[in-house]
């Protein structure tokens, strides 16, 4: 296998997703996202399995109001295009490799145990803040809301918080 | 013609989709292209080794922003036409800490996840599975969350709007922020990388 082609510039990088997100404001009118389109996809889950109840529940009812259905809509296939470009960019990048990142001072079953833990409370975490990384602190962020920025200062102290007492997993 | 093209163009709903495709696999494949794929790349901010994801995150919000206020300007995207997150502080508060605790002890967050399992690493498909569990789970339990989830209520309140100054000086500060940072964050790398070295290397003479 050849050679991996290497990561870009963080500054080039950083301008090409900031005229992503400004090309989904232009197109659209709204920003990019992630942890929306898994709240979509459990929300008919629940849905699947007890319509009633997923219908009066006031976190996910309002996602069935609509005739086009929870997942038909434009964060879900936002998504799918963020699945889509990851794989494409990683493949003509040769860096499609079934592994496990972890430090040099873990395992990589603990790495999962970790990996899992960290998804379940991002996974809350989302949806207690209504939204993620994506849709809070940069579509947020670039708009200048302000709630959005008390979000990216939040997330950045509580990874900073942490850092010292898990970083066996790091480094 | 005026932004956002979707009505002012009546593009049908199925275009709309298409188009939420098409730009999901720019950002998808910007984020593999930052490095966003993998845990250590994104963890290693947190230990002052690689600022690496702040420079992507900074530059990018201040590209979109400028950009975003300019279209406001000339008239072409009234910032009101966008979809204006709205402020709920204490819920938006508590769940970025959470999700900073979530980032390092998981490795991602929800979008660089969806990057990493496309790319093969099965650490972030624990993390998705996680994403799953917990977003369910918030579902489930939200009678007794919704009363928190609704509280501190502000509406879609922008900052210059809550300090009372003009958007183009909120911008300018928020600029200057965005490069002040990036200027101390590659000092600390370069004392961090320096303190490793001498701790690699105890016993050089000097």
């Amino acid at each position: 296998m050849s050679k991996q082609r290497e990561f870009w510039n963080p500054y080039a990088a950083g301008v090409a997703l900031g005229l992503v997100l400004l090309a989904s404001f232009v197109l659209t009118g709204q920003g990019l996202g992630a942890s929306g389109a898994v709240t979509r996809v459990q929300a008919s889950l629940w849905h699947a399995l007890d319509p009633t109840w997923a219908t009066e529940n006031a976190n996910i009812g309002k996602f069935f109001l609509s005739d086009t259905g929870a997942l038909n809509t434009w964060i879900v296939f936002l998504v799918v295009g963020v699945a889509l470009g990851g794989l494409l960019g990683a493949l003509s990048a040769k860096r499609v490799k079934f592994e496990t990142i972890h430090g040099p001072r873990i395992g990589r079953d603990m790495r999962w145990v970790f990996a899992l833990i960290g998804g379940i409370i991002s996974g809350i975490a989302a949806q207690v803040a209504r939204g993620c990384t994506s849709g809070q602190a940069l579509t947020g962020g670039a708009q200048l809301a302000l709630g959005s920025w008390i979000f990216m200062f939040a997330v950045f102290g509580g990874a900073y918080g942490l850092a010292y007492f898990v970083r066996k997993q790091w480094i | 013609m005026q932004a956002p093209l979707a009505s002012t163009l009546q593009w049908t709903h199925g275009m709309q989709m298409e188009m939420a495709v098409l730009v999901g696999i720019g950002f998808g494949f910007v984020l593999e292209r930052a490095g966003f794929g993998r845990a250590d790349n994104l963890a290693s901010i947190f230990y002052g080794r690689d600022f690496r994801v702040m420079r992507v995150m900074f530059t990018a919000i201040v590209t979109a922003m400028i950009g975003v206020y300019f279209l406001d300007l000339i008239g072409f995207m009234p910032i009101g036409d966008i979809g204006l997150l709205p402020t709920y502080w204490l819920p938006q508060l508590i769940g970025g800490l959470m999700l900073g605790a979530g980032f390092i002890i998981g490795g991602y967050c929800p979008g660089t996840s969806l990057v990493a399992v496309a790319s093969g690493k099965i650490d972030a498909i624990f993390f998705v599975g996680g994403i799953f569990i917990g977003s369910s789970a918030f579902t489930l339990a939200y009678p007794s969350l919704e009363k928190f989830h609704e509280s501190t209520s502000m509406g879609r309140v922008l900052m210059h709007e809550w300090m009372g100054i003009p958007s183009g000086v909120m911008v300018l500060l928020v600029a200057l922020f965005a490069v002040g940072s990036l200027t101390a964050v590659t000092k600390i790398e370069a004392m961090v990388r320096k303190s490793l070295e001498s701790k690699q290397l105890p016993e050089v003479s000097s």
